[in-house]
């Protein structure tokens, strides 16, 4: 690693700062980068309460006089700082929560509270350096919009952007950013690839298969929309390392086979059957017993998916707990235009600033969780202690306003 | 024998996690113990241990997970990685700002990794290299 003397002298200091400087230079010595590049922008994960350590970190940076050097926005939190009913924290706990938000404030991190910051504004040019924490935003920014990061944790994020720098190594890189894994879905049914729920599940197949290796897939790209490949890169995170994906015809690096392969022959190429697909299916759903909530929004609900939540719902009551996760970027828009008072009439619990599945929100102990994302499904039996039982956005509807399960899987046949 | 990522030295029994698994989701920062339902060791507790992960998945949260760890004195004694990762490390740097003793993690080959399967190991990682001492590999 080659610092520069400017580099050299920030990280002997004894502020903030240099702190920052120390724990991004000796990451990329870990990471075998020879050097540190500027970055645009950061999008900073550490505000998500995990304990008092967080807390201790988060205002060591503040008391230092940090202040973050580009643009960062911030993922969510662990309290509804808009409705603050929603989550249940002991008061001892809401306090430290809310110190460690307050904290990245302080450091300049704009208050996007959402892990959808891509859809919230923060959308990095094609080719643009940066560094991202969250996976599902960090497969998100790599594979759909081009810009490049590697997924960087708690504390590596927010010390990328106070300094401004990160390790030059992994998807900052051109060439460690061609597939080496196609994926031929010629014998999968054009009316499962038009189904949104597919889309998780290819991702889960996608995270869990085939890990940290880039994948390419081919013959998907005309029902690719924007929002599909958000539920793709999040369930492919959650289930393996996955970091970028390409959909070739698509993605922006890869308009065609040869340009995802960067000129390459893939080291593996695999025709995805109706069986492999079924069996990522089944990792989704963890119970045959009822179905107790429905959580939708992992990632954070767009507007155009909350659009789609009310025009399904068509009027009608829910009878068990629907919770809408999203940003306060799109709870605005739906306060103003009216939507968010509709809904909450219908019985539907918004949330923002944070979600279900990384706060206690949900009121029982312990239950069973309906969901369209494959990221919740994942998460919910280990962290709220809710199996989960997975299905498209129309069967949760149905079965938030039947109160029991209702779902097509033929589809899947 | 590895590399170290984060120089240190630990020791304890050998805790051999036989699949890929996310901090984050996966293990309780209050005590150490592994609660992601799905995993093989669910249930046991990488506190104290010389703890072998042969893969980390999901979640950039982990760091924090792996932060409150040390703050609380659940952190592992030693992680032994198959493959590099900096989330963990990661973790490690922002507790070493603070002032705490974190353990040291090494990134070892897949042999090292299927020989440490239990009993005792003691792991001592200095920046240029990093020695295992198993007492008992079996």
């Amino acid at each position: 690693m080659e610092l520069t003397p400017e580099q050299h002298a920030v990280a002997a200091g004894s502020d903030a700062r240099a702190a920052a400087m120390r724990i991004v230079a000796e990451s990329g010595v870990l990471l075998g980068a020879r050097r540190l590049i500027p970055i645009a922008s950061a999008h900073i994960d550490g505000a998500l309460y995990h304990g008092p350590s967080g807390v201790e970190f988060a205002e060591f940076l503040a008391a230092g006089d940090g202040r973050v050097a580009v643009p960062a926005t911030l993922n969510i939190g662990s309290l509804d700082l808009i409705r603050p009913q929603n989550v249940v924290h002991t008061l001892e706990t809401r306090a430290l929560a809310l110190r460690l938000m307050q904290a990245y404030e302080a450091l300049g991190c704009a208050a996007t509270w959402t892990c959808a910051p891509y859809q919230a504004g923060h959308r990095p040019a094609f080719g643009t350096q940066v560094a991202w924490g969250e996976s599902n935003a960090v497969a998100f920014c790599n594979s759909v919009l081009g810009a490049r990061t590697n997924r960087y944790g708690d504390f590596l994020d927010i010390a990328c952007a106070l300094s401004g720098l990160a390790p030059d190594y992994g998807l900052h890189q051109t060439g460690n950013r061609a597939a080496c894994v196609l994926l031929v879905t010629d014998s999968v049914p054009e009316s499962l690839k038009r189904d949104d729920s597919f889309w998780p599940v290819l991702g889960a197949l996608i995270g869990r298969r085939y890990g940290g290796a880039v994948v390419a897939v081919d013959g998907v790209a005309p029902q690719a929309s924007e929002d599909r490949l958000k539920a793709l890169g999040a369930a492919a995170a959650a289930f393996g390392e996955t970091a970028l994906f390409h959909i070739i015809g698509a993605t922006p690096e890869a308009p065609t086979q040869d340009q995802a392969f960067q000129g390459g022959q893939p080291e593996e190429t695999v025709v995805l059957t109706p069986s492999d697909l079924r069996e990522a299916l089944s990792w989704l759903s963890t119970t045959d017993q009822p179905v107790t909530a429905v959580g939708l929004g992992s990632p954070h609900l767009s507007y155009e998916e909350c659009v789609e939540v009310a025009r399904r719902l068509d009027g009608r009551r829910v009878r068990l707990p629907l919770y809408l996760n999203t940003g306060r970027h799109v709870l605005q828009r739906l306060q103003a235009e009216g939507m968010e008072a509709a809904l909450t009439n219908q019985g539907v619990a918004l949330v923002a600033d944070t979600c279900i599945v990384a706060a206690p929100i949900i009121r029982d102990q312990a239950g069973v969780l309906m969901t369209n994302s494959g990221k919740f499904a994942r998460y919910a039996p280990s962290n709220i202690d809710h199996q989960s039982v997975f299905g498209g956005l129309s069967d949760c509807i149905e079965t938030a306003v039947a109160g029991e399960l209702r779902r097509d899987l033929s589809q899947w046949r | 024998m590895g590399r170290t990522l984060f120089p240190g030295s630990g020791a304890g029994s050998v805790l051999a996690l036989t699949a890929p698994l996310s901090f984050w989701g996966g293990v309780n920062p209050e005590n150490g113990r592994v609660i992601d339902p799905r995993h093989p060791q669910s249930g046991q507790s990488i506190a104290g241990q010389v703890t072998t992960i042969p893969r980390l998945i999901g979640s950039s949260s982990s760091s924090s997970v792996m932060l409150e760890l040390i703050r609380g004195g659940c952190a592992p004694a030693a992680l032994l990685l198959g493959a590099a990762d900096a989330i963990l490390v990661v973790g490690c740097l922002a507790g070493r700002e603070l002032g705490y003793t974190c353990p040291p993690v090494v990134e070892v080959d897949p042999m090292t990794l299927l020989a440490l399967r239990g009993g005792d190991a003691r792991v001592e990682a200095a920046v240029d290299r990093a020695m295992i001492i198993s007492a008992d590999g079996a």
